[in-house]
């Protein structure tokens, strides 16, 4: 049996505290321990894209990082995208627009499409494919997705 | 499930005191993209992690007598946000460009691509026309490697058990240089390499080719440096003849595995192909380079 390792991390600007063992992982962590399960896993393995969170601004597949690893860290999940009951334009330009269908890959693109938004708030058609080509969906045949990030950036710039 | 432990030194003499007493399988961890996987699927199961993202030797990157001196443990997206490194070595960072998705340049780092020893690593053939060494640290103190030297089969390293890549040196950069970096997949992303070909070049004021290096991926047991590769551009202007010699001599290196990805033969009428298009592509950025 594995020590028990304490860790102290922010999520969505709220200070948690949670014990892991070594080899969990940090989407292991934001699932089972602070139950907060907006965080899908998919592959597991850092393929689909599915568990994307932002840890200190930088986008990642939290079934890749390492639950220990999060002490001291910012961590950003989907439950922190809306404020309160006021959806984020992307999540209204995904609603409106149907770039979500089942919603198990939702959570993780609208988290790397707001990080891409926020590096670049005009991106073209081409940038938004290849920045979400690490985000699988089995859905909706992507254009959808495209459609409603192309959207919300529009609506984001006031254009 | 054995019991592991996961330690994060702030020093790098920490992490090899903690590596020389360690008994059973220790390993390092950098962006985790690749042993966290291993270790989910219980490829490896290391009895010591040695966290090496809080040492800071690792994680900087700086220029030294107007030379690059990148750290192990820095991202992918660290390193191809930073500016100048990508005006010294754009070819470098089309490799590391095409590690992985968005999200896996957030953690995974050159030293892990170059450690976890793939015969197709993106990053790796570019490093060795780079002429980058790697800096190494140990019990026995430090010693520089060139790249070339440090895969030496499918997943293993000339690395000695308790030693750690901190660094990666880059030569300084004259005038008239560039270098590139195209792999061929059957699709633009995601994917492994069939064949990946770094080449770097510097031109005199003529024009004339007067270094050049070119480093073949994904078409024998490690990365290689193909030496008649490089001899058949020196002296050229990249012109027809030169770049059919190059093919030739890319070609003639090769040697590739059947798999899924490919067969012997296509890896090596790719290994020519790309290895043409990567020198114009260098050349290009040579004649941008003033």
């Amino acid at each position: 049996m594995s020590r028990k390792y304490h860790v102290t991390t922010t999520v969505n600007g709220d200070e948690y505290e949670y014990l892991c063992e070594p080899q969990q992982t940090l989407l292991d962590a934001l699932r089972d321990a602070l139950m907060l399960t907006g965080t899908k896993e998919g592959c597991a393995t850092g393929d689909c894209g599915a568990c994307t969170v932002m840890v200190d601004d930088t986008m990642i597949c939290s079934c890749l990082m390492l639950a220990v690893e999060a002490d001291g860290k910012k961590i950003e999940t989907i439950e922190g995208m809306a404020q309160g009951e006021e959806l984020h334009p992307l999540q209204r330009n995904f609603l409106e627009l149907n770039g979500s269908q089942c919603g198990i890959c939702t959570p993780g693109i609208l988290i790397a499409a707001r990080a891409l938004l926020d590096r670049n708030p005009d991106p073209t058609e081409t940038e938004v494919r290849y920045w979400l080509a690490g985000n699988l969906c089995r859905c909706t045949g992507y254009d959808k997705i495209i459609r409603s990030v192309l959207a919300a950036g529009k609506e984001m710039r006031g254009a | 499930m054995n019991s592991l432990r996961y330690e994060a030194p702030s020093s790098l003499g920490d992490a090899i005191a903690l590596l020389a007493g360690a008994s059973g399988t220790s390993r390092i961890l950098a962006g985790g993209t690749d042993i966290i996987v291993q270790m989910e699927t219980d490829l490896i199961e290391p009895d010591l992690l040695i966290d090496i993202k809080k040492i800071p030797e690792l994680r900087g990157i700086a220029i030294e007598n107007g030379a690059f001196k990148v750290g192990a443990g820095v991202t992918g997206m660290e390193l191809t946000d930073h500016e100048a490194f990508c005006k010294a070595w754009p070819g470098v960072v089309d490799g590391v460009k095409l590690i992985g998705s968005m999200q896996i340049k957030g953690r995974a780092t050159m030293g892990g691509n170059l450690c976890n020893a793939s015969p197709a690593a993106d990053s790796v053939p570019a490093l060795i026309a780079a002429r980058a060494i790697a800096r190494i640290a140990g019990s026995n103190g430090t010693r520089d490697v060139p790249v070339e030297n440090i895969p030496i089969g499918p997943g293993k390293t000339s690395l000695d058990k308790g030693e750690i890549i901190v660094s990666f040196l880059f030569p300084s950069r004259p005038a008239h240089s560039g270098d590139a970096y195209l792999r061929m997949t059957p699709r633009t992303e995601m994917d492994i390499a069939v064949v990946g070909v770094g080449v770097n070049i510097t031109l005199d004021a003529g024009g004339i080719c007067t270094a050049a290096r070119v480093s073949l991926g994904a078409v024998a047991p490690t990365p290689l440096l193909v030496a008649e590769a490089g001899a058949a551009l020196m002296g050229s202007r990249l012109d027809a003849p030169a770049l059919d010699k190059l093919a030739q001599a890319a070609g003639a290196a090769c040697r590739p595995i059947d798999d899924k990805r490919g067969t012997k033969e296509y890896r090596v009428k790719v290994a020519e192909v790309l290895a043409k298009r990567t020198a114009l592509l260098a050349l290009e950025r040579a004649r941008q380079n003033t």
